[in-house]
């Protein structure tokens, strides 16, 4: 069978060496946790809890009663210091719950999930798409009456440079994520399901095949950014166009991320609760790793664990470099949708660039684009400040994957300046 | 919650992506001129100085006059990006060697006052400024080109001469076969036996006319790399030899010869004056050959190349917008 690929992207130097081989580990319980009230894409969770209240590990300590939420959990043992506020990775302020975890932890056990159905499950275990864009999984898995969604597609591409959670993931625990994409297609109804990997890791290919069986596709997909991004996915398997302004449903799909499938599969057969996740630390610290980090972890003690810094920091990344926010402070939390750490030196990261760069018009940037856009016509006039001219252009369908900015020979902020141009159209009633 | 954040590391944030790929405008840039440089090397080799003198003025004319523009307009100066370089060294290589002095000089500040500054710098040009200043030299001072034949720069022509040639000013091999087609409607001697030469060391005609080999290695060495794509010059060279053929030329000897291969492979792949679009690019190229084949074979004069790239470059934009990608996912759905 021939290797799928969507249209355009880059491939940048994968980065991923430094960890690819090394097993997960746990990261031993840190001394404070900082947990956020909202981890995912919707209606923030409200405080269970207040000081001086003892909790539960896979206690609910935060919840909301909104469609588009998903609930938390105490990942320790522990005593709740304070409620209060804190930053996230991304830089916005939220409520969150400060725990003292007790001395002695059984991570083994946990508040178990209560009994319901497949959806009432993973909403109650509180899992979202840890792929990074940490969308509540039980809505997504509820599609509108009358849409038939025949295809249940798991994205293991991890295409961002530096990261191999999701790869460590496939390869140790290839049975939690086929069991999770059974589980995903039993309850939508699904018929085929296929899982996507990219060919630069045929380790997991190989374990994902061996606990496959029958009606299950692993194939694997051209090694190129953004491949794991779910309207190229979609393509690459159905060679059909998610249609501007619809979800992947009207085009008769579903996708999520292999470590989501693998957190439902947990949840709905051992009843577990979302309080952990892998994290790949990498970079310049001093031991990288792919390391099993409970929520509410700060950046700092992760970092520290992954024995500090080795050499000049110059940014620190929350996820990939190609998506992933840049950390103004170390003491965020780790939370649902943070895929890695990523440390580079000053010399390893884009330059700032001052003044307006010419654009020499060498096209890298529109070939590039996977939604076929023509990034360098919007940013030009989004760099006039001239909105209705750059809104012809569809800004808002730009995905935000970065490949302009990062294939522009004369570094234009190209995306920053979509970004900006997304947002007047979408001011102006443009729908995404 | 550790020591290793406080003060004594500064973190930089910015918005993402946070790396960028490595080739920039000057990596580009300075492996165009590294393309071209066996062509110009081995032009100056087999001329000599009069062929090192002309490089020389027209480059520095160039930078002299960039550097100048952007002192005067009180802008940074953009000389680093290497585009300046690339105009001076292309507008040399459209030059006969024993071009005069001052002549070289005005070129290369034609090429990039009003090739490109006066548009407001790189990328903003609508023609190849190398072009441009060629395009200016040729029709000011037309009677001088003629008379450059004089110099002794044209007395190796192994190609027998037939009455009309005499008339006749600049006698390349091609101004000898265009003439011996309008006396006679055929050639006084074989267009095939010109591969040779033309290949490898031809003195009549402009400095880059000299290898048409070296200017192919340079073009292949462009497109592996990446930095030009494959339709403008196949369209370009596709077209010129499937319209030779249809005219009853020799392809092999129209691709060959005159400005063809310099223009397919480094003029009219110039990024800011073709199409970006894909489908544009290939017709931008055929275009491109369309128009120098027809200027060839029905023109005033058979050096057709500069005003073929140039009235393409002016159609440009409207190519692409002919060729605007459809954005993904706008595809008809069931409901409109």
């Amino acid at each position: 069978m021939s290797k799928a690929a969507f249209r355009g992207g880059v491939h940048p130097p994968e980065h991923k060496e430094a960890t690819a081989a090394l097993p997960i580990e746990w990261m031993p319980v840190p001394a404070r946790l900082v947990v956020p009230m909202s981890q995912h894409l919707g209606a923030p969770c409200a405080p269970l809890v207040a000081a001086g209240d003892r909790v539960r590990r896979g206690q609910v300590i935060g919840s909301v009663d909104a469609m588009v939420s998903a609930p938390i959990h105490s990942p320790v043992d522990g005593e709740v210091t304070s409620v209060g506020t804190c930053l996230t990775a991304g830089g916005m302020r939220v409520p969150c719950v400060n725990i003292t975890p007790d001395a002695e932890q059984d991570l083994a056990s946990f508040e178990p999930v209560p009994d319901g159905d497949v959806r009432a499950t993973v909403r109650g275990a509180g899992i979202v798409g840890l792929g990074g864009a940490t969308f509540p999984s039980a809505v997504k898995l509820s599609p509108p009456k009358g849409v038939d969604v025949g295809t249940v597609i798991l994205n293991g591409c991890e295409c961002e440079p530096y990261l191999t959670c999701d790869h460590r993931l496939m390869v140790e625990s290839a049975d939690r994520v086929i069991a999770g994409a059974k589980i995903m297609a039993e309850t939508i109804g699904a018929k085929r399901v296929v899982i996507g990997v990219e060919e630069n890791k045929p380790d997991a290919i190989a374990a994902l095949r061996a606990a496959a069986g029958e009606g299950i596709e692993v194939r694997s997909l051209v090694t190129r950014y953004p491949q794991g991004a779910e309207k190229q996915l979609i393509w690459a398997f159905l060679k059909t166009e998610v249609p501007h302004g619809k979800l992947p449903a009207a085009a008769g799909a579903l996708v999520h991320n292999v470590a989501t499938a693998a957190a439902i599969a947990d949840a709905v057969e051992l009843r577990k609760p979302l309080t952990e996740r892998v994290v790949t630390v990498t970079g310049r610290v001093a031991r990288p790793g792919n390391y099993r980090v409970l929520l509410g972890t700060l950046v700092s003690d992760l970092i520290e664990h992954a024995g500090g810094f080795s050499g000049d920091v110059g940014r620190v990344v929350a996820g990939g470099p190609m998506t992933g926010p840049a950390l103004a402070d170390l003491d965020v939390p780790i939370a649902k949708g943070t895929s890695g750490i990523v440390v580079f030196g000053p010399d390893e990261i884009a330059p700032l660039v001052e003044g307006d760069q010419p654009c020499i018009r060498c096209g890298r940037c529109s070939e590039g684009c996977p939604m076929f856009l023509q990034p360098y016509l919007i940013a030009t006039h989004a760099n006039r400040r001239d909105w209705t001219s750059a809104g012809l252009f569809h800004p808002v369908d730009c995905i935000e994957c970065g490949v302009c900015s990062y294939s522009c020979p004369t570094r234009r902020p190209l995306l920053q300046l979509i970004r900006l141009a997304k947002a007047a159209a979408m001011a102006k009633g443009a729908k995404l | 919650m550790t020591e290793m954040n406080e003060g004594t590391t500064r973190l930089s944030v910015a918005s993402s992506p946070h790396i960028v790929a490595p080739t920039t405008c000057t990596n580009i840039m300075l492996w165009v001129v590294a393309a071209l440089a066996p062509a110009a090397i081995w032009s100056m080799i087999s001329i000599g100085w009069p062929a090192v003198l002309v490089f020389t003025l027209c480059i520095g004319s160039a930078l002299a006059t960039e550097a100048a523009w952007n002192a005067i307009a009180k802008k940074p100066q953009t000389l680093s990006d290497g585009s300046a370089l690339v105009t001076g060294v292309l507008l040399a290589m459209c030059m006969p060697p024993m071009l005069p002095w001052w002549m070289s000089l005005f070129a290369g500040f034609i090429a990039i006052a009003l090739g490109k500054m006066i548009f407001g710098g790189l990328g903003w040009n609508l023609f190849n400024p190398a072009l441009v200043g060629r395009a200016f030299v040729l029709m000011s001072w037309a009677g001088v080109l003629s008379k450059l034949s004089d110099k002794g720069w044209f007395h190796t022509l192994d190609v027998p001469a037939t009455g009309s040639l005499d008339a006749i000013s600049g006698a390349t091999r091609l101004a000898v076969a265009a003439a011996d087609r309008a006396a006679s409607g055929g050639y006084g001697f074989s267009l095939a036996a010109q591969y040779q030469p033309l290949l490898w060391r031809n003195l009549e005609g402009s400095l880059g006319e000299v290898s048409a080999a070296l200017l192919i290695l340079g073009g292949l060495v462009l497109l592996a790399k990446g930095i030009i794509d494959w339709r403008i010059p196949a369209g370009y060279i596709g077209a010129m030899a499937a319209l030779s053929w249809i005219f009853g030329s020799d392809p092999i000897f129209n691709v060959l010869a005159g400005g063809v291969l310099l223009g397919a492979f480094f003029m009219a792949t110039d990024y800011v004056s073709s199409p970006m679009t894909k489908n544009g690019k290939l017709v931008f190229g055929i275009g491109c050959g369309v128009f120098n084949a027809v200027g060839r074979f029905f023109g005033p004069s058979p050096e057709s190349t500069t005003f073929a790239i140039l009235f393409m470059n002016g159609l440009a934009p409207l190519i692409d917008k002919m060729f605007t990608p459809r954005t993904f996912g706008w595809v008809k759905s069931d409901e409109e």
